[in-house]
């Protein structure tokens, strides 16, 4: 959200908190957000069973989904795999 | 009974005790120093209270309240594991490393001669390391190196060395000379940028701007500014080399602003003006100081400078700037105290 908005720190945090339905403490927070990270399939640090983990660009896509952003990697990728 | 001495260090790392009333004096004297050299305002009562108890409070290590926690950008930061800590990693797997070891909210890949003009001739070769990281990686990755305009002076350079010129009192060739420069560093800049934009990068990271002046700080203006135009999508970060912009050639001008002698508040405003997204200002640690006496000094112009920042402001926390001390192992109760500090009075939006 800095790089692609702009936006200072806390502006940043109030929209990525209200797009994950997450208070700001809770955001800062690593045991919520490892669950919400999971449950959303957003990546996380640690990824064991590796099946059911979203790591790299799988993330991202889901990422840029979920704030409604556009993530250079994640078009290039789309045009690369002819998704459009 | 002997007064209470307080565990700091000088601006060199070393360990140094001292009273309450002398942290407070060298607290009082960093701050006027930057508000007579900047033109800034001091800090007020209370957040000199504060710096004072961040300064004295007990613990090797201090943190930031709860929910004030911040992100990072870096700088060389896929190459440090190499260079630093000589372990042999791939920089797509270091990428990684810093994601899921380190914790890192970003990274940039750079070539370990971190700088435009070297990376130009292998641009595409490390756009193909940019891009297996960005595959492989969660987190924003940039693409990082220095203007460093001084490559440009002969003899491996095309133009004549000014500083050779300007002793032999050749002023208005040093001028040309310098001028020269930044038309070949932004067209480097730009073409680098292009290679890494085709790969899907977030970000270009001009490191260390000001390096060599006036001149080489108008290089990652000008080079933001044609980013911007050509590949509006791709988002520019200016970290600064240090707290003022050296006047090397002294007439040169950015949006009708002279660049010599720019402090971090002004300095930011000028970036915003090219278009960065993010700003990093530098504030020179001065090894023969205390600490309470440098972060007194760094927090009067960082404050400074996010008061009139519109964009995010990622200050610059290693090695000999903003209060680190100039040494190679960095001890934890300094750095901490730093971030802490920048964090909750200078209201930074990230490291």
């Amino acid at each position: 959200m800095q790089l692609s908005h702009k936006m200072k720190i806390n502006e940043a945090k109030k929209y990525v908190a209200e797009k994950l339905n997450v208070t700001l403490e809770e955001l800062c927070d690593v045991v919520t957000m490892s669950e919400v990270r999971e449950e959303l399939g957003l990546g996380l640090g640690h990824v064991e069973p590796c099946a059911e983990a979203n790591i790299g660009m799988e993330a991202k896509f889901r990422i840029a989904e979920l704030l409604g952003i556009k993530i250079n990697s994640v078009e290039r990728f789309k045009e690369r795999a002819g998704m459009k | 009974m002997q007064e209470k001495k307080y565990f700091t260090r000088m601006g060199d790392g070393s360990i140094v005790h001292m009273t309450e009333a002398e942290i407070r004096e060298d607290m009082k004297a960093g701050m006027e120093d930057a508000v007579l050299r900047g033109k800034v305002e001091p800090l007020t009562d209370e957040e000199f209270e504060h710096l004072y108890n961040i300064i004295t409070m007990p613990g090797t290590i201090v943190g930031v309240e709860p929910g004030m926690q911040i992100v990072t950008t870096s700088d060389s930061g896929s190459d440090k594991i190499n260079t630093k800590c000589g372990i042999p990693v791939d920089r797509a797997v270091n990428a990684m490393i810093h994601e899921r070891i380190l914790g890192c909210d970003s990274v940039d890949i750079g070539y370990s001669d971190y700088n435009y003009k070297t990376v130009k001739g292998v641009a595409k070769r490390e756009a193909t390391i940019l891009k297996h990281a960005l595959n492989r990686t969660t987190m924003p990755l940039f693409y990082g190196a220095m203007p460093n305009l001084g490559f440009y002076t002969k003899p491996d350079g095309p133009v004549d060395n000014w500083a050779v010129l300007l002793p032999e009192g050749k002023i208005k060739e040093s001028l040309a000379a310098q001028e020269e420069a930044v038309e070949h560093a932004v067209r480097d800049i730009v073409y680098v940028a292009e290679q890494m934009y085709d790969v899907g990068a977030d970000g270009i990271n001009l490191d260390t701007s000001g390096a060599a002046g006036d001149a080489d700080f108008l290089v990652s203006l000008k080079a933001t500014e044609a980013i911007k135009e050509r590949f509006p999508d791709l988002n520019v970060e200016i970290g600064m080399a240090g707290e003022f912009v050296l006047g090397m050639h002294g007439k040169l001008k950015y949006d009708d602003v002279r660049l010599a002698g720019l402090y971090p508040h002004k300095q930011v405003k000028l970036a915003e003006k090219a278009g960065a997204s993010i700003f990093g200002p530098v504030v020179n640690t001065n090894c023969n100081m205390t600490f309470p006496w440098n972060i007194a000094r760094v927090c009067t112009f960082i404050k400074a400078c996010t008061a009139v920042a519109e964009i995010p402001v990622h200050a610059n926390t290693g090695m000999g700037v903003c209060g680190v001390p100039m040494c190679e192992n960095l001890p934890a109760d300094i750095v901490s105290r730093v971030d802490k500090a920048l964090v909750e009075i200078c209201k930074i939006d990230g490291l």
